[in-house]
């Protein structure tokens, strides 16, 4: 279609808008916010006509390129560090894409301006897209690369898992509670603009360095589809900015979209860019420069900063304490020696560091190896069975982490960790802004002001809570992470396939129970709880128990 | 002269041979039985493409969910209630798994735990299907419309039959798009399983696809007829009582209260063939080419194509089962009962608003008694293979 009839085609479309005459439509979702009648930007133009024929041929490039990697053998290429991590992140991904789609209907109610369903109806067709060509995408590694385990119970890894609860908040963030909330500033305004635009695209790049091609491909292809979407968003934005009313509901909304996009999306890809990663080029951009490139400069330099001249408040101090965090507190490489601390509760495999990856991080992170590198000396060091327990129960100076009852990641930059006492139960926080998010923003009021829309934090928000008391060979036989043969496991500290390196149930056996964190501190008495609070803020960095020189290392 | 520059040497990763590919080595999980989606029982011997890419990603408490939905509504509500519709499958009224404290992640013992999981699209789709569908359909429409117009199809219109199409074609436009957005869009975050969200997004692609076929098809009418009035299909749904009954009764779909399974019953079920076939398939199709007209047939006709072979096959799977539920059938027929005495009359009552229509071409089509009893006969013949009687509203 020529530019100039897709133009007409537009304007004619725009014939079908409705104005509801005999019954108004039943208003399933409900949203504090207001919406007048104001002068708004139109989303993008797209027309069914040119919208099947463009996606299919789309189609078509991608599942050409997947028949072209399997004839090519790409899989003897593909490093196995890198595929492990998709392990994860392709359990999870394909449902926040498919939540995407179940909440554009969200918006047809919430905001009533019928030129923009047109864009949202087909965001939701590009969602379905999404979240089935990931779901293909994970069958052909599962079919092709040389361990199909972890892949193969993929969905039940992900929803019995806490690495997947914690990806689940990118889902249900963006169909429950109020609808613009979620559905508009939590994925629209953040999660797609900020966040899934730019280091969606990053990641692939680090797959193509892994000798995995086809991720690439794919999420490349996905990725085209999201200008409609950031489009979609920006006009809905702006229509609610022109209702004075809704700033405060503004304000709150982007600080807690962001802080959550920070804590979860930085958590994931940080780790899989920087520790999934074979490629240690020193010119290679690291996790923290492509943050500051896309996040920083391209996001919040050019997209968020001009929307304030219309009456945006903007969370400056939040994403300064993000780069803060990324920077100075080293939040990505705290969360990798989480993942690695905790392999045996997940259902991949993490590859230990080694020299070249000690200087490749040193480079990039100067300071790096004076907090990391002995641990990761010592996870080598127990990675296969030898008559110790796994990492997580033995004396390597590093503390077991409380979990942050918001974000649900642990409470890794152990100073910044705050406990408030909310519905009745003690609580940790990863950050104070992850305690206003529970105690304040996600309440029925807010600031004095009516919220009886807002959603509710809910749910068994701490894992270990369910596991209370429990031998670790029964949980992870519960948790379904067994291979074949009824006990190896499916995660594994190294990249050795060999059956004799390989943990058992039987190694999980003899270790000591699970105990949770959160039930121990609600059994602490009020000065016991003081001391705890006390001590936990004075740990770290890379998880030391206060007292033993961590401070000097701190920045 | 010239010089060849010398360059630094570009820093690209460099290739590594890993050995990684299926096969390459025997450990516990490495034969070709681990290679397979394992997570669900499929519904027939061979588990399909379609289900591997669709089924579980939408999660259920019943099944794995360890920590529970982490959201809430505001009333407290989260996920996908199964109470989003009065409807209920055998297992439902079982109690959700209590996990707490110690209690361990509970996984699902008997899959599929109720019988909403039994659900399975038979159009198979999935966004591989769905795109070369609908681009098949478009590509199609445009070259039927674009050879019309290069053979001067166009020309051989009488005026009537001008009148007809720009205000009565033009008007079904806007019923297609309220149904498209406000009824399968809308019920897309609605359903128990994933299955039966993708359904409803698809059954919803074809809805706009088909509204904006009709608008563009207008537009090239536009373009192409003198005194073709674009305008006049908003005339039609606004002004003509020949269309007020069925606006009526299309406005009234959306406006069902928080049932998504009366939604896609009341349109598919009913609306559907006492309204949008009685006009589709016993109106335009036998009166256009009466009137010298071909080419509407080729783009009307890919609408009844969607509801005839797609979008009432997976809404007789959906619902015909639950006619027959091990635990619900009675509650369920009973349910489906009610919706027909509320949705029935309201239906027949604006086909019969709708009669003018059939008088106003030329080359008159055949009575309108004939098409309504075509249409009724069909509708009979759907509540059959529902497994549900023909209700006594349907003798009006
Ligand atoms: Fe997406
Ligand atoms: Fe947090």
């Amino acid at each position: 279609m020529s530019r100039q009839s897709l133009a007409k085609a537009h304007q004619k479309i725009q014939e079908l808008s409705w104005e509801p005459v005999y019954h108004e439509p039943y208003m399933k979702y409900g949203t504090d916010y207001t919406f007048r009648k104001a002068a708004k930007k139109d989303p993008l133009k797209q027309v069914l006509r040119s919208y099947f024929p463009m996606q299919e041929e789309k189609d078509n490039r991608v599942y050409g390129a997947s028949d072209g990697a399997i004839r090519g053998n790409m899989f003897r290429q593909v490093q196995e560090r890198w595929l492990e991590w998709q392990k994860l992140f392709l359990s999870i991904i394909p449902l926040p894409e498919i939540s995407a789609a179940r909440s554009m209907p969200m918006l047809f109610q919430a905001v009533p301006n019928p030129e923009l369903h047109n864009g949202q109806a087909i965001q939701m067709i590009d969602e379905v897209r999404h979240s089935t060509i990931q779901q293909n995408l994970k069958r052909l590694y599962m079919n092709n690369y040389i361990d199909p385990a972890g892949f193969n119970n993929t969905l039940r890894n992900f929803h019995s898992d806490y690495c997947g609860t914690i990806g689940r908040q990118f889902a249900e963030g963006f169909i429950t509670g109020d609808a613009i909330t979620a559905a508009s500033i939590y994925l629209t305004i953040v999660a797609e603009t900020a966040f899934t635009n730019t280091l969606f695209v990053a990641m692939p790049a680090e797959a193509a360095a892994n000798g995995d091609y086809l991720l690439p491909t794919v999420f490349h292809s996905v990725q085209s589809d999201e200008s409609r979407h950031i489009s979609n968003g920006y006009a809905t934005l702006l229509m609610a900015l022109s209702d004075e009313d809704n700033r405060q509901l503004l304000e709150r909304d982007l600080r807690y979209a962001w802080w959550n996009n920070h804590r979860v999306v930085d958590a994931a890809i940080g780790t899989f860019i920087e520790y999934g990663t074979k490629d240690r080029r020193k010119d290679r951009e690291s996790y923290a420069e492509m943050w500051r490139r896309w996040i920083y400069d391209d996001y919040y330099r050019s997209y968020l900063l001009p929307l304030e001249k219309y009456g945006l408040v903007i969370p400056h101090d939040l994403i300064e304490e993000s780069w803060n965090q990324i920077w100075n507190k080293g939040y990505v490489h705290e969360v990798a020696q989480f993942f690695a601390t905790g392999w045996l509760a997940n259902y991949w495999r993490i590859d230990g560091m080694t020299d070249e990856d000690f200087e490749w991080f040193e480079y990039k992170y100067p300071g790096w190896y004076d907090k990391y590198g002995k641990w990761w000396e010592n996870y080598n060091r127990l990675a296969k069975p030898n008559g110790h327990h796994p990492i997580v129960a033995e004396d390597v100076d590093y503390v077991y982490p409380h979990r942050c009852w918001t974000c649900m990641v642990p409470c890794l930059v152990r100073e910044d960790m705050v406990v408030d006492q909310v519905d009745g139960q003690w609580r940790t926080y990863c950050h104070e802004a992850c305690r206003w998010t529970d105690a304040e923003a996600f309440r029925p009021t807010y600031q004095g002001r009516e919220t009886p829309n807002m959603g509710k934090l809910v749910g068994h928000r701490e894992w270990e809570t369910l596991y209370h008391g429990w031998n670790w060979a029964d949980v992870v036989a519960d948790m379904g992470f067994v291979r074949d043969d009824g006990k190896t496991m499916t995660a594994q500290p190294h990249l050795d396939l060999d059956p004799k390196k390989m943990w058992t149930l039987d190694h999980m056996r003899r270790m000591p129970h699970v105990a949770s964190p959160n039930v121990i501190l609600n059994e602490m008495s009020d000065s016991e709880r003081e001391a705890f609070v006390e001590d936990y803020n004075k740990q770290g960095p890379a998880g030391r128990p206060a007292g033993i020189g961590g401070e000097a290392l701190k920045s | 002269m010239t010089t060849t520059e010398e360059r630094p040497e570009r820093s690209v990763p460099k290739p590594a041979f890993t050995d990684a590919e299926a096969g390459a080595k025997e450990f516990p999980d490495s034969g070709p039985s681990a290679r397979h989606y394992n997570y669900f029982k499929p519904a027939k011997r061979k588990q399909t493409h379609y289900e591997d890419v669709t089924v579980e990603v939408q999660p259920d408490p019943r099944h794995y969910l360890t920590q529970g939905w982490i959201y809430g509504f505001a009333d407290g509500s989260r996920g996908y209630p199964l109470t989003w519709t009065k409807l209920k499958a055998w297992g439902v009224d079982e109690p959700e798994p209590e996990r707490g404290p110690g209690s361990g992640g509970k996984p699902v013992e008997n899959w599929p735990a109720h019988g909403w999981h039994e659900f399975r699209d038979p159009n198979e789709e999935w966004e591989l299907t769905m795109y070369r569908y609908n681009a098949n359909v478009v590509r199609q429409i445009n070259q039927n419309v674009e050879n019309a117009r290069n053979a001067k199809a166009f020309d051989q219109w009488s005026q009537n039959w001008v009148r007809f199409v720009e205000r009565n074609v033009g008007a079904w436009m806007h019923i297609e798009h309220i149904l498209g957005l406000y009824v399968f869009a809308a019920n897309n975050r609605s359903g128990p399983t994933n299955m039966h969200n993708t359904a409803m997004a698809v059954n919803s692609e074809h809805k706009i696809r088909f509204a904006q076929d009709l608008a563009l098809y207008n537009l090239t009418l536009t373009e192409e007829i003198e005194g073709f009035d674009g305008a006049a299909h908003l005339d039609a749904w606004n002004n003509d009582p020949a269309w007020q009954g069925a606006r009526k009764v299309c406005e009234a779909l959306p406006a069902i209260r928080d049932d998504w399974g009366e939604s896609i019953f009341a349109t598919n079920v009913v609306f559907e063939p006492l309204i949008g076939e009685l006009f589709r398939s016993n109106l335009v199709m036998q009166v256009a080419a009466r009137n010298g007209d071909y080419v509407t047939p080729t783009v009307v006709g890919a609408g009844e194509y969607d509801f005839d072979q797609r979008d009432l096959r997976w809404t007789v799977a959906c619902f015909a089962p639950l006619t027959q539920d091990r635990e619900f059938a009675d509650h369920n027929k009973e349910l489906m009962n009610g919706w027909l005495q509320h949705w029935v009359p309201q239906c027949l009552e604006a086909a019969r608003t709708m009669q003018p229509l059939w008088s106003q071409a030329d080359a008159k089509p055949p009575r309108f008694e004939d098409s309504l009893d075509k249409a009724k006969n069909r509708f009979a013949g759907i509540l059959a293979d529902l497994g549900l009687e023909t209700p006594k509203e349907l003798s009006q």
